[in-house]
């Protein structure tokens, strides 16, 4: 009996006081608009997207010129480039940048592993068109030779094979805009993966090495682990970037049309065709060029959940231990 | 397998900063030989450099002399991989490997070693590791699942098993039960007391009651005043130690009075 009169004023009591501090509100308010912001801008790009981008999926092949007869074989020669580049790309810069990520964080002493990253990541801050500028000027006549070795000595594998006038003269190919993309993706890969490299447990390093590991056998038993998520979407980001990357691209490759062999001119990115394209004006190219970046903004959307999935997993994998 | 350790001389560093000064001892084989005494005075420092750990440390090295059945560790031609292959370590708080299951957490130091081994050959090594450090007949039924799903004071006997797979010389134990609670010591310490049959074994502990049951013989580490280098007060068999030590401040530390 007296317990539930003595309760009673107590929950009452309780009730309206909930702590607020005006500080708190507008925080959260801010938060709030910030993430809010983020989801209206991506939505009105794809809605943007689909509303002028629907019409060009059906527009007549004259639009396109003379290469393709329909939306479809328009645009598969783009995404295909677009994705070679990107390919190239990682096959270059991946394991460059897992190894440099590996020497600030584990090989190299402080003085030199500061320095070495600060270099790195200034790379990101450079602009495309002067990565773009410096791949037409002084990288792509580099690879002419190098071209020719391919052709000489791997000729029999396609992509480098053909005649010798297949190989391009002026080294503007989409292998040499893989190059220049691989060293625009650099920063970023290293950058993730120097962080999680760095936060592997130093227990766990010990652990190892107290086993008798050298120094490579702990790195295998427990960075590249622990990094393994880390990795990964380091890649993917590094890929997000390759596929949508326009400028350097576009100024790279000389327009052609689609080449299996990787050292003669033509393909294009679907970027890259989007910025070369669209000041010609015609409403109806502008629609296809708009279709075009649909289907690249789809495809950069499956890479990026891909990723997210693929860590997750990890994540999942290393949580229910 | 077990051999006895002698030192002599031994300075260790950290840069220019001399963290542990003069240290002489002869540490017996098929024994428990504990270390004790106040926080930094360098008695971690000291276990760390019987099997170069210490020097994973950028900076820290080692002056003296470290002999383990007539090979100095220190060595000019003494690859420290090979001395940690011969010398285990457990360390303050459980580290298993956390993406390997208990079964491939065992076999880790072996699988170092790069020969390829028989299904059997590895079931046996896990086995045989695993029983030596009580822990099989816990975690038989689930040698597939993550090392890190066991309980602190099981991840810590498995760390013991990982260690002693590899069937090394000496382990050495740094706080092994100082993350764990009093019913996990209890059966670290049982292990302890097993694994004395076939192994040299040291361990450093800060508490003291666990330093006079585990051990046969003591070492007192002390600081002579804060910022001067850790050194060896007394080393004498535990008996002797908690009963009736030689020197004055082992028995103020060992009795609380201490300082």
């Amino acid at each position: 009996m007296s317990s539930t009169t003595k309760e009673k004023p107590l929950a009452q009591e309780a009730k309206p006081r909930v702590v607020t501090s005006v500080g708190d509100r507008v925080f959260a308010g801010l938060t709030l608009g910030a993430s809010l912001i983020i989801l209206l801008a991506l939505a009105s790009v794809f809605i943007f997207l689909l509303v002028k981008g629907l019409p060009g999926f059906t527009k007549a092949a004259d639009v396109y010129g003379p290469r393709a007869s329909s939306f479809f074989g328009y645009v598969s020669p783009l995404l295909g480039g677009t994705l070679i580049a990107a390919v190239i790309a990682l096959i270059i810069a991946v394991p460059l940048a897992w190894g440099i990520a590996l020497v600030i964080s584990h090989y190299a002493p402080r003085f030199i592993a500061v320095p070495v990253a600060y270099l790195v990541d200034l790379l990101a801050a450079v602009p495309s068109v002067v990565f773009g500028l410096w791949g037409v000027i002084v990288l792509a006549p580099q690879m002419v030779p190098v071209f020719e070795f391919l052709n000489t000595y791997l000729g029999f594998i396609p992509i480098f094979g053909g005649d010798d006038d297949v190989v391009s003269k002026s080294g503007r190919t989409i292998l040499t805009a893989g190059v220049v993309l691989a060293i625009m993706i650099l920063p970023i890969i290293t950058a993730i993966t120097r962080e999680v490299f760095s936060r592997t447990p130093r227990l766990n390093q010990e652990a190892a090495l107290a086993l008798g590991a050298t120094r490579w056998e702990m790195m295998r038993l427990t960075v590249f682990p622990y990094g393994r998520s880390g990795m990964v979407s380091a890649t993917m980001l590094g890929l997000g970037r390759a596929l949508g990357e326009t400028m350097a691209v576009a100024m790279v490759l000389s327009l052609g049309g689609w080449n299996v062999n990787l050292l003669g001119p033509g393909n294009s990115s679907i970027a890259a065709n989007i910025a070369s394209k669209y000041k010609e004006r015609s409403e109806d190219l502008l629609s296809v060029l708009i279709a075009t970046g649909l289907v690249l903004f789809l495809l950069t959307f499956l890479v990026n959940f891909t990723a997210r999935w693929i860590v997750g997993r990890s994540e999942r994998k290393m949580a229910s231990a | 397998m077990a051999k006895s350790i002698d030192v002599s001389d031994l300075n260790i560093y950290y840069g220019d900063f001399l963290a542990v000064q003069g240290v002489n001892m002869t540490i017996k084989a098929r024994a428990v030989t504990a270390f004790i005494g106040p926080s930094g005075c360098g008695k971690s420092t000291f276990l760390r450099s019987l099997n170069r750990m210490h020097e994973v440390i950028p900076g820290a090295r080692v002056e003296g002399k470290v002999v383990v059945d007539g090979q100095s560790l220190y060595g000019p031609s003494v690859d420290p991989v090979a001395v940690r292959r011969q010398i285990g370590m457990v360390f303050q708080r459980p580290n298993p490997f956390p993406t390997m299951s208990i079964y491939d957490n065992v076999l880790a130091g072996n699988k170092l070693n790069a020969k390829r081994m028989k299904r059997a050959e590895a079931d046996a090594i896990v086995e045989k590791s695993l029983r030596s450090a009580n822990l099989w007949n816990e975690v038989k039924d689930r040698l597939g699942k993550p090392g890190m799903g066991l309980s602190g004071g099981q991840q810590q006997r498995l760390c013991i098993a990982r260690a002693i797979a590899v069937e090394p010389q000496v382990l050495l134990m740094d706080e092994p039960c100082s993350a764990l609670d009093p019913i996990s010591t209890s059966a670290i310490e049982d292990l302890i007391h097993e694994l004395k049959t076939d192994y040299t074994i040291v361990i450093v502990t800060h508490n003291m009651q666990q330093a006079a049951r585990v051990s046969d013989e003591t070492g007192f580490f002390n600081l002579k005043a804060t910022g001067e280098p850790g050194h060896l007060v007394e080393f004498n068999p535990t008996k002797k130690m908690f009963s009736n030590p030689d020197e004055p401040s082992t028995e103020a530390y060992i009795s609380g009075r201490f300082g």
